[in-house]
């Protein structure tokens, strides 16, 4: 087995080796553009459009009035609770609802979950993206996936216009997973009618702190 | 060595499929829609990116670039990823592919796998190869579970069931899932897909992905998707193997942010497609806690010896060429009897096979150029269709009337004198055709174009004759 | 200005009126056309379908032919695209510096006919008069190959007594592509009903075109399925005038 892979393995390097000519042009031209002309005013205005665009809820709120937004959110939802990552700030929590640590959840837990509350890595205004690099604020990857329902916070600080910008900030948090979340999960397989929510969260909403 | 495409070798010649396929209206309809509404789309995401023209020679040349280096950044590949806690094999061809998988998923023991949409193991058919091992795998793309079920073919590179619509795709579910009640909305089908996988989901312990990228410097693996099957499939299974063809390196992290502007905005017409995944080997305490990765050669090596249409291997399966495509739009992608339809299924195809088999293919287009307006990594996909027809020809594969017809013509028009002479020829072979001025029945060749159109007769004067007696 | 003339292989047996509108226009301006009778064909038909061999024997008669000529025209997009776009591909598959070199210095000088007029003579008016409504069909070479844009639809304009009605859907190819017609009957078919629903769509008298080949493709259904609907080039109804109609 080992044997016959190693094989295979100098086969195909021998191939390409074989059917490759003179090396190609090396200047790989990058004139597209990294940034974009806006105030940080009109990037946050461009983040919560995208999102609306995406049917996710969005609101904003100082780093104060974080747990009476959640608070006011959880109440008209319904919700008597969500599960959290283990390194979600515990000053964000408003009294008075159960948040329960994800400490070894199994799947059914998180399924059987009422959603669940995050804090993201970076956001990305021109394409309403938010990316979660699962570290303790965020939890590993099923936890954002498994729940039906998926709150998520986002400091103004971790705001940046385009995808370059965007992706500067992710390579820093490699070699940890990234999960980039562009309004909830959706698909278009049908009459390219586009149905929101599948498999993952099918419900996203946003708050804007700062 | 045993290349195949999933059953190109066996399918039928272009116009004999396309012609089943122009004569069904349901058929068409679905498909005109569906390229209607992405093609629509597209267009408007497009037009507000005013630097795409610079992201498309930046995307062409990256991966022009990866090709002229593929041995170094696979290597890199393999060593990052390896060190990450990832495994590494390589497959010469589709049946080795499928073993080495067969073997992982009997390994671990399980029986059955769960799959995020890959087009690669369509081209390697390797659910027949699990089934024959007695594993059972689960598509879990809506559009893939739609074909799956169906014991269809996928149609699209990104929408493989847009030749499906919202009444066949209900009938199907309602027998496949024994349902006795389903709305025939959209979203009641696509609850329906969500609550049948919802269980799989949680309890198959083996995922099985392809890959949109494989980045050389971090070893890091990305899948693009939009429903959430995906992450389902990368995140919630103990082992993973995603088979991944060995052109998908790109060299650097930074690169992504390219592809990831292009990708979404030429396949779907969204800004970000909702999900990307992107993970290094193995997390401890997040996510599959094995990893591997078959890397597949399948024939692309073989495209790759080709300097004229090697950059064919720079497609990142976008399907705007599809959508733009207006054969495509008449016949679906089932004329093409490959997993890749349309125009890069017409020069994919045939390349991976070294022209052994799908010769139609590459005629399987009036060559307008929507294609290459549209691709997003600038393959002359038209350039390289003439290219593989010269292959068709200079392997003596073209049909003998044809090549004796080419012959003639270029015999005719070596020379003004003997251009003049067949003129005359022509003039006189026309006459038993001609019904007052209009030729409406020729035989042979042109026999196709009478059955559809007239053609003017051939006028009693010639532009040179008019001119030779000004 | 001396013009030489490339009528192309099809024009010159098909639709020579085409050639002859050419002529009385050019001359109509002032300029002197000149028809080189060695010329034959530039070989797209064979190159397209994978004859490239043969293609490359007329690619060198066309030099010959041409090689002193100081303006080139020719009433067809898609000959023009061949030799813009695959005559120096050519040369270099040949591996032929001297032929290259020969490809590269002619061509500058050729001009497909709507792009004479507008990019070389700088006109848009030339006189014409065609009291009729027509619809212009774009032709796929012209459109992407040569990006001829507005061009022919400027000349259109300012034809006297024209109505000028927009074509749907006009970046969609008519399913002629050549040989494209012949061996894909059906699908061409397919994609021909659909082009011929928008030229009716439109309710003009015509069909206007820069290429012959597409409009002997739309014009051959408009004949079939007896619409009344005519099949013209750009040339002839630039030639028209008040004196001629």
């Amino acid at each position: 087995m080992v044997v016959q892979a190693m094989t295979s393995r100098e086969a195909v390097l021998a191939n390409i080796r074989a059917a490759k000519g003179g090396p190609a042009d090396e200047s790989i031209p990058r004139l597209y553009s990294a940034s974009v002309d806006l105030s940080p005013a009109e990037v946050v205005e461009q983040f919560a459009d995208r999102l609306h665009d995406y049917n996710a809820t969005v609101h904003h709120c100082t780093v104060d009035a974080i747990p009476a937004t959640i608070a006011g959110i959880l109440q008209t939802r319904q919700k008597t609770g969500l599960l959290i990552p283990s390194g979600l700030p515990p000053e964000w929590l408003p009294a008075d609802y159960a948040f329960r640590r994800d400490e070894g959840l199994s799947y059914a837990d998180l399924d059987a979950s009422q959603g669940v509350l995050t804090a993201c890595d970076v956001a990305i205004a021109l394409t309403g993206t938010i990316v979660i690099g699962h570290s303790p604020a965020q939890g590993r990857r099923a936890l954002t996936l498994v729940p039906d329902y998926h709150l998520c916070i986002v400091r103004l600080d971790q705001l940046v216009a385009t995808v370059p910008e965007g992706m500067r900030r992710m390579a820093a948090l490699l070699p940890a997973p990234l999960t980039t979340i562009s309004g909830p999960s959706a698909t278009s397989d049908i009459e390219m009618i586009r149905v929101k929510g599948v498999h993952g969260p099918r419900t996203l909403e946003v708050i804007l702190v700062g | 060595m045993s290349v195949h495409v999933g059953e190109a070798a066996s399918a039928l010649p272009f116009p004999e499929a396309a012609k089943k396929l122009v004569a069904n209206s349901q058929l068409r309809r679905n498909v005109r829609h569906a390229t209607n509404v992405i093609r629509t789309k597209r267009g408007r995401v497009v037009a507000e990116m005013d630097d795409w023209e610079q992201l498309r020679d930046a995307g062409k040349a990256i991966k022009d670039h990866t090709l002229a280096h593929l041995d170094e950044y696979l290597l890199q590949f393999e060593a990052a990823c390896t060190k990450a806690g990832g495994q590494v094999h390589w497959a010469r061809d589709a049946d080795e592919a499928n073993r080495i998988i067969v073997d992982l998923v009997k390994r671990y023991g399980s029986d059955e796998v769960i799959k995020v949409k890959t087009m690669t193991s369509d081209e390697t058919r390797l659910n027949v190869a699990l089934e024959a091992a007695g594993i059972t795998p689960f598509e879990t793309d809506l559009a893939d579970l739609i074909v799956q079920l169906g014991e269809d073919k996928p149609s699209h590179i990104v929408v493989p069931a847009l030749h499906r619509n919202r009444m066949e795709i209900r009938e199907l579910f309602m027998g496949k899932m024994g349902l006795d009640t389903l709305g025939y909305q959209p979203e009641d089908l696509a609850a329906a897909a969500r609550n049948y996988l919802r269980e799989r989901f949680l309890r198959v312990k083996v995922g099985i992905s392809g890959a949109n990228y494989l980045i050389a410097e971090t070893g890091s693996v990305v899948v693009v998707e939009s429903e959430g099957n995906g992450r389902m499939c990368l995140t919630l299974p103990d082992v993973l193997i995603s088979i991944v063809g060995v052109e998908k390196v790109i060299p650097r992290f930074e690169d992504l942010e390219v592809y990831l502007q292009l990708l979404p905005r030429s396949a779907t017409g969204e800004r970000m497609n909702p999900y990307n995944s992107i993970w290094t080997g193995v997390t401890p305490g997040d996510g599959p806690q094995a990893f591997h990765i078959v890397l597949l050669d399948n024939g692309r090596t073989k495209v790759l010896a080709d300097p004229e249409s090697r950059e064919t291997l720079d497609c990142i399966r976008c399907g705007a060429c599809l959508n733009a495509c207006p054969v495509y739009r008449q016949t679906g992608g089932h004329a093409y009897g490959s997993v890749y339809a349309g125009p890069i299924g017409a020069i994919l195809t045939p390349q991976l096979q070294s022209m052994e088999h799908s010769q139609t293919l590459p005629y399987a287009s009036s060559l307008c150029g929507a294609c290459y307006e549209v691709c997003p990594v600038k393959i002359n996909i038209p350039e390289i269709l003439i290219h593989l027809r010269t292959k068709v020809v200079d392997s003596g594969h073209a049909p003998l009337a044809e090549r004796l017809a080419m012959k003639g013509a270029a015999f005719a028009m070596s020379k003004a004198s003997r251009l003049s002479l067949a003129h005359a020829f022509a003039r006189l072979g026309q006459w038993p055709f001609n019904d007052d001025g209009k030729l409406d029945n020729l035989p042979g060749l042109l026999a196709g174009w009478t059955e559809f159109r007239d053609l003017d007769a051939i006028p009693a004067e010639s532009f040179r004759e008019w001119w030779s007696k000004r | 200005m001396v013009i030489s003339l490339f009528i192309t292989c099809y024009n010159d047996a098909l639709f020579p009126q085409t050639g002859q509108a050419v002529v009385t226009v050019l001359e109509r301006l002032g300029h002197t056309v000149e028809f080189r009778a060695a010329q034959t064909c530039c070989g797209q038909m064979h190159y397209n379908t994978g004859y490239r061999h043969d293609s490359y024997t007329l690619l060198r008669q066309f030099l010959e032919v041409f090689a002193d000529a100081e303006v080139i025209v020719c009433p067809s997009s898609s000959c023009v695209a061949m030799i813009r776009d695959h005559y120096p591909k050519m040369a270099e598959q040949l591996n032929d510096p001297a032929l290259q070199a020969r490809v590269a210095a002619i061509l500058p000088r050729i001009f497909e006919f709507s792009e004479l007029l507008t990019d070389k003579l700088g006109l848009t008016d030339v006189g014409a008069f065609y009291p009729h409504s027509v619809t212009l069909h774009a032709s796929c070479h012209g459109l992407r190959s040569l990006h001829l844009g507005s061009k022919p639809a400027d000349l259109l304009k300012q034809v006297k007594g024209l109505t000028l009605i927009e074509l749907p859907d006009a970046d969609q190819c008519c399913g002629f592509g050549g040989t494209f017609a012949v061996k894909n009957p059906d699908v061409s078919a397919a994609m021909l009903s659909d082009k011929l629903q928008c030229v009716l769509g439109t309710n003009a008298e015509a069909c206007a075109g820069a290429d012959n080949s597409c409009l002997m493709h739309i014009g051959g259904a408009l004949s079939r399925q007896r619409t009344g609907v005519r099949t013209v080039h750009l040339a002839e109804i630039l030639a028209s005038t008040e004196k001629s109609s």
